[in-house]
């Protein structure tokens, strides 16, 4: 099997420059450094084996963070995140409401990390998700489509509703400090 | 209400995800409205909280290397790993180690620049920007005794373009620091000061950087962190510093 140039360079050229954001994001799916660490490497094994069949010109980033999601979601795992965030009605829902005092200016003057950090955590895996992709992965819409193969429509409300919740779980715990 | 027709907007605006005109068309709106402004920075502010709190974890290089390890080996480098491994593997470890490290070290400066950038900005935006008003810096610096663990010297501005316009409190990393806003012109500066850390990725570190247009400055100065932050020119940023260090100075 040939590892050259299908996608305008080897393998290794391709994938290991998206090593770090994978596996913080195997991290934040699984919450366990050992399990993050198969995930990854399992990722990296099932890409290597698929490569010869990735289209050149389509998101090579797209792939390998779909391959890792693919296998996280097969995992025990991933069968017992519990993928169940109400899906049936994922269209529509998208403004808040502008306050003067927000999570997000409170969080601003008190640099909290760890509360952000424990808010995500908190939040059910098909949210967090979709947040740390578009937020901390910097994938557009488009990209977020890909990865997790659903319409760009249901990206948009998807992330519209993990915001929310986002900010709720915020609010609950900046009202509790 | 005016802004209706904007709200289901309002989300891929602050991801710069709508189509070119509609991305003009909502700017124009956002400039006028109030209310939009606040809720595309809240937005706005809520993803870069996300991307700092996100960037939560990094792998070991033993287990990079073992991962790259069962990859195949790049054509071009084959016939060096052949004529002399044990040499070549222990060059590629201390340059793999070298890299790793700065890159560490970049992105967790990077990191707090943009947290710096960041409650520059919404001290900015907020409706109040100062919790002490005064241009005097003998009203401003006693402001911050009990405050904050340590005191430090503000410049005497007389005959120099530079306005001080208050204090408030700021924290970094949790830890309590002052943070003054300067003015030059139409520009505002913010001035950090924190006690400074060896666990910071700037413990050693001074300079001048560039990070989402703003200009920095930072050093250290008595085991006080200094962080010049601000949209002005880099040559007026580099000014006030050096009247900062001045005044620092015994």
């Amino acid at each position: 099997m040939s590892d050259e140039n299908l996608a305008g360079g080897s393998f290794e050229e391709l994938a290991m420059p998206l090593f770090d954001s994978l596996y913080n994001f195997a991290r934040w799916l699984t919450h366990d450094a050992e399990e993050a660490e198969d995930l990854v490497q399992e990722t990296y094994r099932k890409a290597l084996k698929g490569f010869h069949s990735f289209q050149p010109g389509t998101n090579f980033r797209a792939w390998m963070f779909r391959i890792l999601r693919n296998t996280f979601l097969t995992s025990r795992t991933g069968l017992k995140s519990g993928m169940t965030v109400s899906l049936d009605s994922e269209e529509g829902e998208f403004a808040l409401p502008a306050t003067s005092e927000t999570p997000e200016t409170l969080l601003l003057q008190r640099s909290n990390q760890q509360m952000v950090q424990d808010a995500i955590e908190e939040l059910p895996v098909i949210y967090r998700e979709i947040i740390l992709l578009c937020d901390v992965e910097e994938m557009a819409y488009q990209e977020i489509a890909e990865t997790i193969s659903i319409p760009i429509g249901t990206v948009m409300s998807r992330l519209s509703r993990a915001r929310n919740a986002l900010r709720k779980g915020l609010m609950q715990k900046l009202q509790g400090v | 209400m005016a802004c209706d027709s904007w709200r289901n907007k309002i989300e891929a605006y602050a991801d710069a995800e709508l189509p070119a005109d509609e991305m003009r068309a909502m700017s124009e709106h956002v400039r006028g409205c109030a209310s939009c402004t606040s809720d595309v920075l809240s937005r706005i502010q809520l993803k870069s909280v996300i991307k700092i709190a996100g960037e939560r974890f990094s792998p070991s290089l033993a287990f990079r290397q073992r991962v790259q390890k069962d990859l195949p080996a790049k054509k071009s480098s084959a016939w060096l790993w052949g004529w002399m491994p044990k040499l070549a593997a222990s060059a590629a470890l201390v340059v793999i180690a070298f890299f790793f490290f700065r890159g560490w070290i970049s992105s967790q400066q990077s990191r707090t620049i943009a947290e710096l950038a960041d409650l520059h900005v919404a001290t900015l935006a907020s409706s109040t920007p100062v919790d002490v008003l005064s241009t005097d810096r003998h009203t401003v610096k006693p402001w911050f005794q009990g405050k904050i663990p340590f005191t430090f010297n503000l410049p005497d501005l007389g005959n120099t373009p530079f306005t001080l316009e208050g204090g408030r409190m700021s924290y970094l990393n949790q830890a309590p620091g002052a943070q003054l806003i300067f003015k030059i012109g139409n520009h505002r500066i913010s001035v950090f000061i924190f006690q400074n850390r060896p666990d910071w990725p700037f413990a050693s570190a001074n300079g001048r950087s560039r990070s989402l247009t703003f200009n920095v400055e930072t050093w250290t100065e008595d085991e006080l962190r200094y962080f010049v932050i601000g949209d002005a020119e880099a040559n007026d940023i580099h000014k006030l510093s050096e009247l900062l260090k001045i005044a620092a100075r015994p």
